[in-house]
């Protein structure tokens, strides 16, 4: 692979706290190789505000392998930049060229407000799982593992909507802040499997309200949301929510 | 010295014996008692739900936005477990031998026969709480084989096992958080521990979006507060991992054991430039289907497709063939170093080793187009089914791997070297998982007890989970059955103002410095000293050389330090600084264990002690002791040993040929 090196123009937002306006500062960068990831990037400029006197720009990382969900950059219009089914830690600097320039935006809906510059608050997230994204099983309640069977199909799409990392990238892609796709991937990982099938009914009503109750909004049916997650959460398990959800109120 | 509390009797029925004797907290009295679990990983949440489930009041803390992404989320390859459920001999006892001898006699016997004999509790309570495991078609749970082991007991989630685990626990912590058993605390960064009469009472953290410092009381504290594999700079671990509540601890009173026992795992991504800021693993599970090879020529400028067969060093089936490529992770590492050292790496850095899936990838395809019925194959046909086979077990390590270096893994080889992943040294605990400060416990990573000298692959999962749901829930009772009549200490009490004076001091210290360079400078070079001479093989020379030199940059940190912002707002370069200050005093504390310990051991490799085929070589005469390390002031440490008697397992020359 041919590496080569780039002079970029970013775009940041920058804010100081919650409380108060934010605003786009420009900084020019040089020298960025190829090889670089998009947070190695972002260390650069960082290292050169500091020693001229000025404060780097707060964002959150923290594995920096696409899996721990702690990064959040909207990326010239896109959550997590250009790339397919990817976060914005495994962004490479390989997707850009000399001269680009670059808008980097912190996620954007009232649930998640703004901390500090690209720092967003998404606790409400923890507040949707503490509704009931959860099997009641205490320490000690378990049986043997193997005693209840469950077939290797649902076991895989039960993993497949487990694997949501709670990023919250669907949400800032939505027009209307959405969260459908997280409630929906947790709903679907749990009710796909035996042990979390007694409690499928109150876990859909619960959650939901809990998701309208943070001020997300209502789903767009536009896929967007689908489009940017990192790890292809589908859109069917909205249908999925749906159906859990229709299902939980006629039997109410 | 040391009280280690190991239970009297014979080995497999220490724990069994214990539990039935332990003393015991009645339901009324968990009430009224609070308890600080610092850190939520594997370890942390799951201690923490399981106490708060028993009736306890719970406070966590994590310095991330939420519980759910501490670094055991990182982990890949899957969980050990004595199953047998491949019927292929594992037991608890295998489990048990196979993991003291992986760590090369430096564990404690006690303390590992009873992580093996809880594993298979950890399984059953995972698939209850809704963690989906892999299948196979009856649907029954799958497993497959790991490092260091003969039998299949390692139970995963695609490659994303620690993920899963860790949203199990993640779940059944928030549970406890909406029924009001636990209080949360996002955001938070333990920064000093409150002893009053002796006793571990509670912590100051600091919120780490106002700035501010809280006091917080419990009667007892927990720290599940995960590895210091950042004291290198650059390892496996996440940027924000750190070993600061560990060393405060430490520095109050907590011995500090085996330092220098830290894990550098073989199948990681290469380092590509000055820029790099972590390492980025591939799953050992890997090396199940995986070949690893170096060109037998050395300097060799040929691309991997181009070299044939016979010209092709398999050096791990080679030295070791009764292992081949599942090697322990220490012979694994030194193994690939030695090959680049002596000029057979490949890569333009020539620091990495070839990972070769083109013969999985053949032997798969056979074997679906035999299961398809599809009668003499093209080339083409096999390899596209074997592509799919490899794809549905490892897609996701391929897909990262592509990701990163741009190359696609399936069709050349990819290009790994060692890496520091993990570290076995940490708080010393005795049997109950308690510190030297009553009171103080350590689970999971962050203490020492499980792993010896080098830990087995899929074995730091099923240490975290086995302290925080099967451990602690027992042990603790011991010590807060005498607690009940402690009443709740108001934080105004001295002790609390003090530890908290003493950490705003510690903060504007450092924010005052208004030196030239950045936290990330001393970072740096501290991890190039620590990698150069404290790293894969150490010396005498290059310990004592490396000893001067931390201390040298120690001085430079405090002087030439600038942190831009706020103390009293978010401001990540101060909390980083805050952790490279801890980093840089362990950074010492690591080779001066290392010096100490004049043999070679599991990931401790000293180029003075190695048989004539360069293995480790163990000196059970003078070092089959726990080395605890007590503080004694500013770069003095007084050691303390622990005797390691081995009844059971019996040490001898481990060998995987």
């Amino acid at each position: 692979m041919e590496h080569y090196k780039m002079n970029l123009t970013l775009r940041i937002w920058r804010q100081k706290n919650s409380e108060t306006k934010g605003r786009f500062e420009t900084y020019k960068i040089e020298d960025i190789s190829s090889e670089m990831s998009f947070l190695e990037m972002m260390d650069v400029l960082n290292e050169k505000l500091i020693r001229e006197g000025q404060e780097p720009v707060a964002f959150d990382h923290d594995c920096r392998e696409g899996i721990c969900g702690t990064c959040s950059m909207f990326i010239n219009g896109r959550p997590h930049g250009p790339w397919h089914a990817n976060t914005t830690c495994q962004l490479h600097m390989r997707a850009y060229q000399d001269g680009d320039t670059i808008t980097v935006e912190p996620w954007r809906a009232n649930a998640f407000p703004v901390l500090k510059d690209l720092i967003v608050d998404r606790s409400a997230f923890d507040r949707i799982i503490q509704a009931g994204g959860y099997i009641s099983v205490n320490t000690g309640n378990a049986v043997e593992a193997n005693s209840i069977l469950v077939p290797k199909d649902q076991a895989d799409s039960s993993f497949a909507a487990a694997a949501c990392i709670g990023c919250g990238a669907c949400v800032a892609a939505c027009k209307n802040s959405s969260a459908m796709l997280f409630v929906s991937a947790k709903v679907s990982h749990l009710a796909l499997l035996p042990q979390g099938y007694p409690e499928r009914k109150t876990r859909a009503l619960n959650m939901i309200a809990q998701m309208d109750k943070e001020g997300f909004g209502s789903c767009t049916n536009t896929q967007a949301c689908e489009s940017v997650c990192p790890k292809e959460i589908s859109m069917t398990n909205i249908a999925k929510l749906n159906s859990e959800f229709i299902l939980a109120g006629l039997s109410d | 010295m040391l009280d280690s509390k190991i239970p009297a009797g014979p080995l497999e029925q220490k724990w069994s014996e214990y539990k039935g004797h332990v003393k015991l907290v009645n339901p009324a009295n968990k009430r009224k008692i609070e308890i600080i679990v610092v850190g939520t990983g594997l370890a942390g949440a799951s201690a923490a739900a399981s106490l708060a489930e028993m009736g306890y009041q719970v406070k966590t803390y994590c310095f991330h936005d939420s519980p759910r992404r501490a670094h055991s989320i990182s982990a890949q390859g899957g969980i050990n477990a004595a199953k047998n459920y491949q019927n292929d001999g594992d037991s608890v006892f295998r489990l048990f031998y196979d993991t003291v001898k992986g760590g090369d006699y430096r564990a404690r016997e006690s303390n590992v026969h009873r992580l093996s004999e809880v594993s298979a509790n950890i399984i059953d309570q995972c698939v209850a709480q809704g963690v989906p495991f892999a299948r196979e078609y009856g649907g029954l749970l799958s497993n497959r084989s790991f490092g260091g082991t003969q039998v299949q007991r390692t139970f995963y989630a695609a490659g994303q096992t620690g993920q899963q685990l860790l949203i199990g626990a993640y779940q059944a912590l928030e549970r406890q958080i909406a029924l009001g058993n636990v209080t949360m605390y996002a955001r938070h960064e333990m920064q000093e521990l409150v002893l009053i009469d002796g006793k571990a009472r509670g912590i100051i953290a600091r919120n780490l979006v106002t700035g501010n410092l809280e006091r917080h009381f419990g009667h007892t504290v927990l720290l599940c507060t995960g590895g210091y594999s950042n004291v290198y700079y650059l390892s496996t671990s996440g940027m924000g991992s750190n070993v600061t509540a560990a060393w405060k601890a430490h520095k109050q009173g907590a011995c500090f054991a085996n330092p220098c026992f830290t894990q550098i795992h073989p199948t990681c991504i290469p380092v590509s430039g000055e820029h790099q800021s972590k390492l980025t693993l591939m799953s050992e599970s890997l090396r199940n289907d995986g070949r690893i090879w170096v060109p037998k020529k050395q300097n060799e400028t040929r691309k991997p497709g181009e070299i044939p067969e016979e010209e092709r060093d398999y050096y791990l089936e080679r030295r070791y063939p009764a292992f081949g490529n599942l090697v322990p992770r220490d012979v694994a590492s030194r193994a690939a170093k030695e090959r680049c050292d002596a000029g057979y790496g490949v890569g333009t850095s020539r620091q990495a080793v070839y990972l070769d899936y083109a013969e999985a990838i053949n032997r798969y395809g056979r074997i679906e187009c035999n299961k398809n019925g599809i009668a003499n194959p093209s080339p083409e046909i096999i390899r596209r089914h074997g592509m799919d086979v490899v794809k549905e077990k490892y897609g996701n390590l391929f897909n990262m791997y592509e990701k990163i270096t741009g190359e696609n893994p399936y069709e050349v080889p990819m290009r790994i070297y060692p890496a520091v992943h993990y570290t076995m040294g940490g708080l010393w605990v005795d049997y109950e998982l308690m510190t030297t400060i009553p009171g103080l416990y350590c689970l999971g990573e962050a203490n020492f007890s499980d792993h010896g000298a080098n830990r087995l692959g899929a074995s730091a999962l099923m240490q975290g989970l086995a302290d925080g749901y099967f451990v602690i829930p027992y042990t603790i009772g011991n010590y807060l059955s005498d607690e009940i009549r402690t009443k709740e200490i108001p934080t105004d009490h001295p002790a609390f103002e003090k530890a908290e004076k003493v950490v705003a001091d510690r903060i504007s210290q450092l924010k005052n410095i208004g030196g030239t360079k950045t936290v990330d400078h001393f970072h740096k070079r501290l991890g190039k000293i620590m990698w150069d001479k404290c790293g894969m093989a150490r010396n005498a020379n290059g310990l004592r050389e490396a000893i001067v030199e931390i201390q040298q940059l120690k001085k430079d940190f405090y002087n030439d330090l600038k942190i831009p912002g706020e103390i009293y707002e978010m401001n990540p370069e101060l909390d980083k600084a805050s952790r490279v200050a801890d980093f840089i005093e362990l950074g010492e504390l690591m080779c001066m264990d290392a010096l100490n310990r004049n043999e070679s051991c599991g990931g401790h490799f000293r180029e003075e002690m190695q048989t004539e085929e360069g293995e480790a070589k163990r000196d059970d005469e003078n070092f089959s002791y726990v080395a605890a390390w007590q503080f004694a002031g500013e770069h003095e440490w007084v050691l303390i040993k622990e005797p390691l008697e081995f009844e059971v397992a019996k040490p001898s020359q481990r060998s995987y040929k």
